[in-house]
């Protein structure tokens, strides 16, 4: 007989008492037979060989290791049903140098964690997840999960799994090692001591995989919960070497650790000091100037035409002419899909005084690119008010008396000019003539911060002279 | 160039990387996508992270995870958003963990629409997730308060170690204003109760779990507690002309803007009217309503829905004064033409609400 000494050892990875009920703090609140257990000393040895204690956060899942914070002396971070992937991602994201383990069962991971388990797989996050899968809900009382097999009874297929009613047991290994993202997936099971071999192995793998920044790691460790199957620990870990692991084979289904690129090292963000130019502002470390306007202007201007005929942008050039020439200004702009189908339109105010509504609902200004334009808000203008209508003549039934209406083809102006798209702004320089209080040389600057080309900025400086003088013919 | 024109989404984005967030994690919609893109283009430059998430479940849970490890972190959504969002931020609440989130809200119920609406002030100022918790509610009004109040968002968001949102509409966010940026950049260390991975932290947990009865509801009147000292110490609001007046208007947001075009109208014929505009939503400035209650005759509250912010007017006044309703929704912005003629009946006194129905004119911003 050979000559051996058992030693039960606790991992120094394990509290050396556990957050529990005084007499219990020797224990696990797990059953007799759980495999949580075992994974959690497989996972603590891990941790303990690599090293990697301090550096290590765990989120515990919802299920019967939600609790799994009170063993381990780690960073610990509790997270809802289900989101344990979407959590460790951002955790690993903000804290690089960390390692982060996500611990999910199957309830949690397979069934309504499933879109953030895909996707964390799928964008190769850098951690480490422990799927244990014992194929029940044990924490709520024995109810079907998505790993359920068919045929087993549980409370919520009191008649058995059946497929055409449940669906099918969920195979994660499989499922996600088709993906391009993970570096490493193993099924491993808890059904005897070579098998638990193996999976220790497998978990130290995983976690390696994330100290060398090698990417995404999955062990799915099929597990015995003998309390709700209704057996007893023999029992329980035969069914996961003969049943479980019939149907969920154990098995390395991905591994693509040899040809993965390490992650770089994060870089360190930028000084504080550079902050504002990486915005591209300037801080006001003096007091606010009120806006100071030499003359009182208070302009309520609508643009609208068609998608592409610049009216968006109009409103830009005179809202930031505005704002230049010290005087206070809005710009609203009509959003979503219309942008997409056809027509748009927006709203400018340009104050000496500070602008209350954005909204210009009576406008004193409209101007109007295209017909159907015209005839959407020819009523709404103040009287008194100017209108400026893209076209040769005004139709007879949209003239009003008690505004000044002038019609200018200016897109065909412009197309003269050689750019039609540059209608808007032949419209703007014969608003411009219209209308006091914004000087030539806001109007320029105002340009050069809207128009990105030196190649536009030229054709709208020639469209602004034109529609000057388009405007001073009448 | 002290001033720049941008859009209010912009300067959301703009100043929580001056306030220090270094996490943005976000699920595109409309019309809140700006403040993605801009969080998509500056984090990665300002040394942060942005993740698009799968989900509007998978971002808040990446805030929790972020806000966890002790970097300040945000989403931003509109209101179908937010609501698969509302379990997050109960967690969120629970395992006291300060995040901004920021709701461009839109209309409602359903899918509604993607035009202005405030339809989400139940579901943003009362809670939304389960349990006994309050998110403190900052609305902002134009692009400066975008940039300001989500600054400021961060630091209430760590000082009571509680989610902030900022409720803001289609409005503001896609209206370009002229915007200046205020004091130093802030990079906060991690707060202590973090979890980072180091040594020092290597006890730290975060979990929103009470398992006994009695540990839970220490754990809820603490939460309670914080609450109360927002509410003493939190209160913003804009008083316009509101101290002599005797009709008092009531709105937020964008409203807000609308009702003072109203009060400048009106005060202009000779009408005494004054206008109060919370800044914060939760905590409520009741205390200032109660206040004017005492010389004012009447209250008329304005939103971009069919009343959700009145009850907290109605309980604020608790009888003291009479308080009328004007609300339009679907997307369409109450005129300032229209609230006037409200006002003016009021002044008459006829009431409101009845005659509304029959004299809506169409004065959608999508027109």
């Amino acid at each position: 007989m050979a000559n051996y000494t058992t030693v039960h050892e606790k991992s120094p990875v394990f509290y050396p008492e556990y957050e529990r009920k005084s007499e219990a703090r020797g224990q696990t609140h797990y059953c007799p037979g759980c495999g949580h257990g075992i994974a959690h000393k497989l996972l603590a040895q891990a941790i303990d060989d690599l090293g990697i204690q301090d550096r290590t956060i765990l989120v515990s899942p919802v299920g019967c290791s939600v609790f799994a914070y009170y063993y381990f002396d780690t960073g610990n971070i509790q997270a809802a049903h289900g989101r344990a992937p979407a959590v460790a991602s951002a955790v690993k994201r903000a804290r690089p140098g960390s390692i982060v383990i996500s611990y999910q069962g199957d309830g949690d991971l397979a069934a309504i964690g499933s879109a953030e388990i895909l996707h964390a797989a799928n964008r190769g996050e850098n951690i480490t997840v422990l799927f244990v899968n014992n194929a029940i809900y044990g924490m709520t009382g024995g109810q079907m999960a998505p790993t359920t097999l068919l045929g087993h009874k549980s409370t919520t297929t009191p008649f058995g799994r059946n497929a055409v009613n449940d669906g099918y047991p969920l195979r994660v290994a499989e499922t996600l090692s088709v993906l391009d993202g993970p570096v490493y997936i193993e099924r491993v099971a808890l059904g005897n001591a070579k098998q638990i071999l193996q999976a220790g192995r497998a978990v130290r793998r995983a976690l390696e995989n994330q100290v060398k920044g090698l990417g995404f790691s999955l062990v799915e460790i099929l597990s015995p919960c003998p309390t709700i199957w209704k057996l007893d620990a023999h029992q329980a870990q035969q069914h996961v070497r003969e049943g479980l692991s019939s149907v969920f084979k154990p098995g390395v289904y991905c591994d693509r650790t040899k040809e993965a690129v390490p992650r770089p090292e994060p870089k360190p963000g930028p000084a504080l000091t550079g902050i504002p130019r990486i915005l591209g502002i300037e801080l006001n470390e003096g007091a606010s100037a009120a806006p100071v306007a030499a003359a009182s202007v208070d302009l309520r201007i609508r643009i609208a035409g068609f998608g592409g005929q610049g009216v968006l942008m109009l409103g830009q050039v005179l809202a930031e002419a505005g704002m230049d020439a010290g005087l206070d200004v809005s710009w609203l702009p009509s959003y979503g899909p219309e942008m997409r189908s056809g027509t748009s339109n927006c709203h400018v105010r340009i104050s000496s005084r500070p602008v209350d509504s954005p909204l210009v609902t009576r406008p004193a200004v409209l101007l109007a690119l295209n017909e159907p334009s015209l005839r959407k808000f020819i009523s709404s203008v103040e009287p008194g008010g100017l209108v400026m209508y893209n076209g040769r003549e005004v139709p007879g039934d949209c003239r009003r008396p008690d505004v000044d209406l002038l019609a200018r083809p200016f897109t065909e102006i412009a197309d003269e000019l050689g750019e039609p798209r540059a209608g808007n702004i032949v419209m703007l320089g014969a608003l411009l003539r219209r209308i006091e209080g914004i000087p030539d040389a806001s109007v320029d600057r105002a340009l050069a911060r809207v128009v990105k080309t030196q190649r536009w900025l030229e054709i709208d400086r020639k469209a602004i002279a034109r529609g000057r003088e388009v405007c001073h013919v009448s | 160039m002290a001033k720049q024109l941008m859009k209010g989404n912009e300067a959301i984005v703009k100043g929580a990387i001056l306030a220090g967030c270094r996490g943005f994690y976000g699920y595109p919609i409309t019309p809140a996508n700006e403040i993605a893109e801009a969080a998509a283009y500056f984090m990665p430059l300002s040394g942060g992270v942005f993740l698009q998430a799968e989900s509007e479940v998978a971002a808040i849970n990446m805030v929790y995870g972020a806000s966890s490890a002790g970097i300040r972190a945000m989403t931003a959504s509109s209101g179908p958003g937010i609501s698969l969002m509302s379990e997050g931020l109960s967690y969120l609440a629970g395992a006291e963990l300060p995040c901004v989130v920021v709701d461009i809200s839109r209309g409602g119920p359903g899918l509604g629409n993607i035009a202005p609406e405030q339809s989400d002030y139940f579901q943003v100022v009362k809670g939304g997730g389960h349990g006994c918790y309050r998110g403190l509610v900052l609305a902002p009004a134009s692009a400066q308060e975008m940039a300001d109040l989500t600054r400021l968002a961060f630091d209430l968001a760590d000082h009571y170690r509680n989610p902030v949102i900022v409720l803001a509409d289609g409005i503001t966010g896609q209206m370009m204003e002229p915007v200046e940026f205020k004091g130093e950049p802030a990079l906060p260390p991690a707060p202590e109760w973090s979890v980072t991975g180091t040594a020092e932290t290597r006890g730290n947990l975060v979990s929103s779990i009470c398992l006994e009865p009695d540990d839970l509801e220490r754990h809820v009147r603490k939460l309670e507690a914080k609450y109360k000292r927002a509410e003493a110490a939190e209160v913003r609001f804009e008083n316009w002309r509101a101290d002599d007046a005797e009709i008092v208007l009531v709105g937020y947001g964008i409203v807000g803007r609308i009702l003072k075009s109203v009060v400048e109208q009106l005060r202009g014929f000779g009408m005494n009217i004054g206008l109060i505009r919370p800044i914060t939503l939760y905590p409520f400035p009741a205390a200032e309503l109660h206040r004017l209650a005492y010389h004012a005759r009447q209250f008329l509250v304005v939103e971009m829905s069919t009343g959700q912010m009145i009850e907290d007017v109605r309980l604020a006044l608790n009888g003291l004064a009479p308080v009328e309703f004007f609300g339009r929704c679907g997307g369409n912005v109450p005129a300032a033409e229209e609230i006037a003629a409200v006002v003016r009946r009021l002044q008459a006194g006829s009431h409101p609400e009845h005659r509304l129905e029959t004299e809506l004119d169409e004065v959608a911003l999508h027109g």
